[in-house]
């Protein structure tokens, strides 16, 4: 199974009912076994009555395929698919609040053009910028962005789509 | 027509033919009581909720039918927890259907509240919170299949007490609206799947099967029998499986891993072709892995895919039904015999027999073999968890299936009596009879009085050895006879417990009363407890220390296996 671009992180796309609880029973599938969720990412589809969950995780093979098969049995899931299996496109957004002496600025700002950030909030020592991109993007803008002191980030967890005309279907089976 | 949702509720559970409940009322399950009573639903009335789910669990494995368990909100649901978590592991249908506060009380804490969705999420197939009246005719559908088709498993439904009073429209079952949206079962055939293992079949020199409680639930006793037959491959049951295949049958090895029979051990270790029909490669049947049949093509046919995999790498893996699988297999099977291998293995079975010594004091495994003799293997057989449990699936050889109930994937004490019970109002025709520990029976057995309550004659032996035998069998072999405190030196006169309930109870101190005793039970019209008083140190053997694999299993104590 080809893998993500960390060695065995997977995003894996679930398409569910948009009810309550829905959540809490795709948690339990992963605390029940000691799986780890590195980020989550929940929204409505096109269809009101859908939703789709993204979420990355880690594990060997057999983990994953574990996760799979019980993410499918649960009763309020339509699909389940590992976004590693085809060509995808993923994306995260990050708020970063940096401190940002008027000295600091320029280079500050450099480095946001750079990364094609937006600016959302100035204050007299801070400066909150907004990224959007895939996990390298976003790994190399907190890097470089480091040195001036990061005083705090938000992160919206992965979202993913197949390249292409493809797409996860919602019917039930 | 105006029902309200207790009276919806109770019309859904009678249409899909569900005739069977136990519980326990309360507070905020009253007015759905109240409808149960004027509808004339079958209730019964349990000393406990743990009692109750395990009844319907006993029921529900010897009938095959589904029942509902009833409680109240708050310590009257999570009472249910191990039951359901019970039925959970040994894939056994219930529905439980639990009061809960009024939904405008819902997140208060209000008194008697308890997140009992939130609390069944990890023990249950599916739950539902009902939150609008108009729901409850799709969810209880929903639950019974939910419950019952697939790879079957407990459903709770959580019930708000407004919601139980609140009417509505009602519509019955004929006129019903769209089908429901269908439960992720299994494929069609695997055709593919079934080539491959033919093909292996016809490779092989050293094939055997093992059947577990997929061949049970999927009614495939008889298609098992008539493939082991024609193929002449010897089969091996599960704790779970057992029933599946005839105990008495030449080709029967019994019970594999860590209690199991030498020769089911030594066919595993020695195997080229394992068939695993329904069996999910427990732990205590595989020991350590690396060493788990390590010559062997594995085949392995099972309705829940996460099961395929999950412990044991599969080279032929089918995902299906058992029985489905099984007749696919015999339309296309060419007769064949193994020679060679079933001189082997009926050498195995010669060689190394069951066995227990005799000196003079009741040894647990010879009351259960005379329990055996007196039903001739055709009653309902229960059990606790312990040593007991392991004696039992040892030496009683079963004609059919659905007539052994023991807990084995969670290993509940406790499990025995109101299973027993259960059972009792499933098959009323047959002689249950429950075999138990002296620490698992004392878990439960206030049921008792729902035994007295009810008339329900099931026959209960406790193999009391004033121990949690189990637990001093390992101190004695792996703790260097430290017996932490899993010693009963006072455990209280099980006979006078059972007469202070309406029970006939008898002290069995003698071994050569054992036998009058047993039929004196046999013949009591009603409940009995036999309390018999039995060898306290002896211990199950084979065994596979854990962690250990099948091919270290040790056949009796280290100073027997020297002299002999
Ligand atoms: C509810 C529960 N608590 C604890 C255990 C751990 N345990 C397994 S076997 C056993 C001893 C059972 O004693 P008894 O019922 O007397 O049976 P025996 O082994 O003596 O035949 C214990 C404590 C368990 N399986 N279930
Ligand atoms: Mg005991």
């Amino acid at each position: 199974m080809p893998r993500n671009s960390k060695d065995d992180t997977h995003t894996i796309a679930v398409l569910v009912e948009n009810k309550f609880g829905v959540l809490a029973k795709v948690a339990s599938l992963f605390s029940a076994r000691g799986y780890n969720i590195d980020s989550l990412c929940v929204g409505v589809t096109q269809d009101p009555s859908v939703s789709r969950i993204t979420l990355v995780t880690r594990g060997d093979e057999k983990v994953l395929e574990q996760i799979r098969k019980h993410l499918s049995k649960l009763i309020d899931t339509f699909k389940v698919m590992d976004m590693g299996e085809s060509d995808s496109v993923e994306r995260e957004m990050i708020l970063i609040k940096i401190s940002a002496p008027k000295a600091a600025r320029p280079e500050i700002f450099q480095i946001i053009d750079v990364f094609r950030g937006r600016v959302v909030d100035v204050s007299t020592d801070t400066i909150t910028v907004e990224v959007t991109g895939d996990e390298g993007k976003i790994h190399a803008i907190l890097n470089l962005l480091q040195p001036f002191g990061i005083k705090e980030i938000a992160r919206t967890g992965k979202v993913a789509l197949t390249r292409g005309a493809k797409t996860l279907k919602g019917a039930k089976n | 027509m105006e029902l309200n949702g207790s009276q919806i509720l109770i019309e859904e559970l009678k249409a899909a033919g569900i005739e069977m409940a136990f519980g326990i009322p309360g507070g905020a399950i009253m007015p759905f009581y109240d409808e149960l009573m004027k509808s004339d639903f079958p209730h019964i009335l349990t000393r406990h909720e743990q009692g109750a789910a395990h009844m319907a669990d006993g029921y529900a494995r010897v009938s095959g039918k589904v029942a509902i368990v009833v409680t109240t909100s708050g310590p009257g649901a999570t009472n249910l927890i191990t039951g359901l978590a019970n039925a959970q592991m040994d894939s056994v249908p219930l529905i439980a259907i639990t009061g809960q506060v009024a939904t405008n009380m819902i997140g208060t804490d209000a008194f008697q509240e308890a997140d009992m969705y939130g609390c069944s999420i990890p023990v249950t197939k599916f739950n539902w919170l009902i939150k609008d009246v108009n729901e409850i005719q799709h969810v209880t559908r929903e639950a019974i299949r939910v419950a019952t088709t697939g790879r079957p498993g407990p459903v709770l439904i959580d019930f708000p007490k407004d919601i139980q009073i609140t009417k509505t429209e009602y519509t019955p079952r004929e006129s019903a609206e769209s089908p429901l949206p269908a439960i992720r079962e299994y494929p069609e055939l695997d055709t593919e799947g079934i080539d491959k293992l033919l093909e292996a079949i016809e490779r092989a020199k050293r094939p055997v099967i093992i059947g577990g409680a997929g061949i049970i639930k999927s009614g495939a006793s008889t298609e098992l029998v008539k493939f082991a037959k024609a193929a002449g491959i010897p089969v091996i049951n599960t704790l779970l499986g057992l029933g599946g295949f005839p105990g008495t049958d030449d080709l029967f090895l019994g019970m594999p891993g860590m209690h199991g029979t030498a020769y089911a051990n030594f066919a595993l270790c020695e195997c080229d072709l394992l068939i695993n029909l329904g069996a999910r490669f427990d732990d205590r049947v595989t020991g350590k892995v690396s060493s788990f049949c390590p010559n062997a093509t594995i085949a392995h046919v099972d309705i829940d895919d996460a099961e395929i995999d999950k412990r044991v790498h599969t080279h032929i893996p089918i995902l299906g039904n058992v029985r489905d699988v099984l007749i696919a297999l015999n339309e296309r099977l060419t007769p064949r015999d193994y020679d060679e291998w079933r001189q082997t293995w009926t050498d195995w079975k010669e060689n190394y027999p069951l066995q227990y010594d005799w000196d003079g004091s009741i040894k647990p495994q010879y009351v259960i073999d005379q329990i055996q003799e007196i039903t001739e293997g055709n009653g309902i057989y229960v059990t606790g968890v312990g040593q007991h449990q392991m004696w039992a699936a040892q030496f009683i050889r079963f004609n059919e299936p659905k007539t052994w109930v023991t807990s084995g994937g969670l290993g509940t004490m406790g499990f025995g009596l109101p299973a027993a019970i259960g059972a009792k109002f499933a098959r009323p025709e047959k002689d249950v009879w429950l075999i138990d520990g002296d620490g698992s029976f004392a878990m439960t057995l206030v049921e008792l009085a729902t035994a007295a309550t009810y008339n329900v004659p099931v026959k209960v032996a406790i193999l009391n050895n004033a121990y949690l035998g189990m637990v001093r069998q390992w101190q004695e072999l792996f703790f260097e006879k430290r017996y932490s405190h899993s010693h009963y030196p006072e455990n209280p006169d099980f006979a006078a417990i059972a007469e202070g309930y309406g029970v006939k109870g008898i002290n069995v101190t003698d071994v050569n009363e054992v036998r009058n005793s047993l039929e004196t039970a046999a013949e009591h019209d009603g409940p009995v407890v036999l309390n018999f008083l039995v060898n306290k140190e002896e211990n199950v053997w084979p065994m596979v220390p854990a962690g250990a694999g099948n091919d270290e299993m040790q056949l009796a104590p280290p100073s027997r296996e020297a002299k002999s």
